[in-house]
């Protein structure tokens, strides 16, 4: 398992250092300082003071130098300070907005999985019957439908016409006057939505998966064999074909991070929600530099992070991994 | 089957929007502005008076349009990247295969979105943007495929007579391994308009006045409190074209794959 491990942490190093790489490079080649925007509103600047400004901020050396430059700040977790007129360090920044992304992101994967397992599962099981024909239907409209879209449905419904449920930001206005209890309740009120909408998608797809999977482990030797030997349909289903049919959802699992966080930028902009797709969406919109390299790596090391959980996870499931790990 | 259907009809939408659509789709009509689904407007008009289903029909140009060429570079650089991977082998192989994990690894709507900021948003740079940003599965099949084919007496055959590799690759390899490459070409599709319509409604894909489906849903969300037409027929019309595209992709999987006839 160390062995495991400190390879898997190698892996993931040289991963993060392409990932930042490649980012560096796609933002300053492509055209347009982060000067601009603070000179295109000043039409008054000289060409002496915006070149003052390119050199305050590194922007005048060649790229390589400003990536390594980069890189020996990132190493003790500095990723410099904001280009907007708060100046406040990126990582500050990025910290405060972690949690209520994360957080809405594993209650959507929790979701997921609890609801997409079991359906998966029951088409399988109940294969070209009317109930599989319905949830093929569903997953496929699932698959289809743009989250964005939904996002509005959900509001023009629950927010408009049954006005039930708050279409915009995480706390109501008097919600500091609020009881814990009603904290609670309000802060709930304010998630179904998101979590719905960011959830949706990936239950379409997993429940997919998990059919197919599922269908194909019926299909092996082995469970002839248990059919064989005379075992109910629900040990052959629960005890021997589902640990194997769920090796490849948990793979999956870890390969969708990479969607959910981009997914946020999506959501938190329509929902108001102060999360890190919202960050990641102003600072785009202002040439942020720092803030979205910041964000792209912190977004990265996320991901990596999910499929290294992922590789443990299919360790502790699959007896055969855990012994060659 | 209802694939090809919808695929089929979006083609004709778009090839005849400018004889389908009842009126132009930037003509302003300043008495019905706002006004909701009647008989003058099918789908009723926006903020301008501009005619909403005039623009939905303009826009499914648009999203084919993106659609196919995005996904046309990203299956050209798969095929290109995953064959000299799956060929060659080696360094060569190690190396692509290891940037194609790093490319999994970004969040790929982040750097769409980092990307498209930075240059001018707008149609060319978001289906090249798009397509760069999406061949990392097509590589990895070609490459599969490559693996399995390598050692085939077919391809054998050819190397003894002294075929260049070149020839080998896109004369012999390339044909037997194009069926995932289509299925997967397909599904991209579906990805590429949902990707287009996210953009194009956070304001960064199609810029208005072009008219776009995700454009529309900007202006459905800025008027979602009195206009509730503008926010629900464009969502609908991406719904039934990217449903339209994974259920032929679908469908081609199924009709491709030898494995599947026998049940």
């Amino acid at each position: 398992m160390i062995t495991f491990l400190s390879k898997k942490s190698v892996e993931i190093a040289v991963t993060l250092l392409g990932i930042t790489l490649i980012s560096f490079f796609i933002i300053h080649l492509a055209p347009g300082k982060p000067t601009d925007i603070l000179t295109e509103l000043n039409p008054k600047i000289t060409p002496e003071a915006r070149e003052m400004l390119e050199k305050y901020y590194g922007l005048d050396k060649p790229i390589i130098v400003q990536y390594g430059l980069w890189i020996k700040r990132i190493l003790k977790l500095d990723f410099g300070n904001s280009f907007s007129t708060d100046r406040r360090p990126v990582m500050d920044k990025i910290m405060e907005r972690i949690p209520i992304t994360l957080t809405i992101n594993a209650i959507s994967m929790v979701i997921i999985f609890i609801i997409a397992v079991p359906i998966g599962i029951s088409s399988a099981v109940r294969r070209y019957s009317l109930y599989d024909r319905i949830t093929t239907v569903f997953v496929f409209i699932g698959f289809s439908v743009p989250a964005f879209w939904l996002a509005l449905l959900l509001m023009l419904l629950f927010g408009i016409h049954l006005d039930i449920l708050p279409i915009s930001g995480i706390k109501s206005l008097n919600y500091e006057n609020f009881s814990t209890m009603d904290k609670a309740a309000d802060l709930i009120k304010h998630l179904i939505l998101p979590i719905f909408v960011s959830s949706f998608g990936g239950l379409a797809g997993i429940s997919r998966y998990m059919r197919s999977s599922m269908l194909e482990v019926v299909r092996q030797d082995y469970i002839t064999t248990a059919r064989a030997k005379g075992l109910s349909e629900s040990k052959i289903i629960y005890g021997h074909a589902l640990r194997n049919a769920l090796l490849p959802i948990i793979t999956l699992l870890g390969l969708s991070v990479p969607g959910l966080i981009g997914g946020s930028v999506i959501f938190e902009q329509i929902f108001g929600i102060p999360g890190m797709g919202q960050l990641f969406y102003m600072s785009v919109m202002t040439r942020d530099y720092p803030l979205i390299m910041g964000i792209l790596t912190i977004g990265a090391f996320l991901t990596l992070i999910g499929n290294l959980l992922a590789d443990i996870g299919y360790a502790v499931a699959d007896p055969r991994i855990r012994r060659q790990v | 089957m209802t694939g090809a259907i919808i695929v089929c009809s979006l083609f004709f939408v778009s090839i005849l929007s400018p004889f389908l659509s009842p009126y132009d789709p930037s003509e302003i009509d300043r008495y019905n502005i706002l006004s909701p689904p009647d008989g003058k407007h099918l789908l009723g008009t926006d903020d301008l008076g501009r005619d909403v289903l005039s623009r939905m029909i303009h826009g499914s140009s648009i999203s084919l349009a993106v659609g196919l060429v995005s996904v046309g570079i990203a299956t050209v650089m798969g095929i290109v990247f995953g064959s000299i991977a799956g060929y060659y082998r080696g360094l060569i192989d190690v190396t692509i295969m290891r940037f194609v994990d790093i490319m999994l690894s970004i969040p790929t709507f982040f750097l769409i979105l980092a990307v498209i900021a930075f240059l001018e948003p707008g149609i060319w740079n978001i289906m090249i943007v798009i397509g760069l940003t999406s061949w990392m599965g097509v590589a990895r099949l070609v490459r599969a495929e490559f693996l399995s084919l390598k050692n085939r007496e077919f391809v054998l055959a050819s190397k003894s007579i002294g075929s260049s590799d070149f020839r080998i690759i896109v004369k012999h390899m390339l044909p037997n391994s194009l069926a995932p490459v289509i299925v997967s070409a397909v599904l991209g599709v579906a990805a590429a308009v949902l990707v287009e319509s996210s953009l194009s409604f956070l304001g960064i894909g199609v810029q208005p006045p072009t008219p776009s489906w995700g454009n529309i849903l900007t202006l459905g969300k800025d008027n979602i409190e009195i206009a509730w037409w503008l926010s629900v027929f464009p969502g609908l019309a991406i719904l039934i074209t990217v449903l339209g595209y994974n259920l032929l992709g679908e469908g081609l999987r199924d009709a491709l794959d030898p494995r599947l006839w026998e049940e």
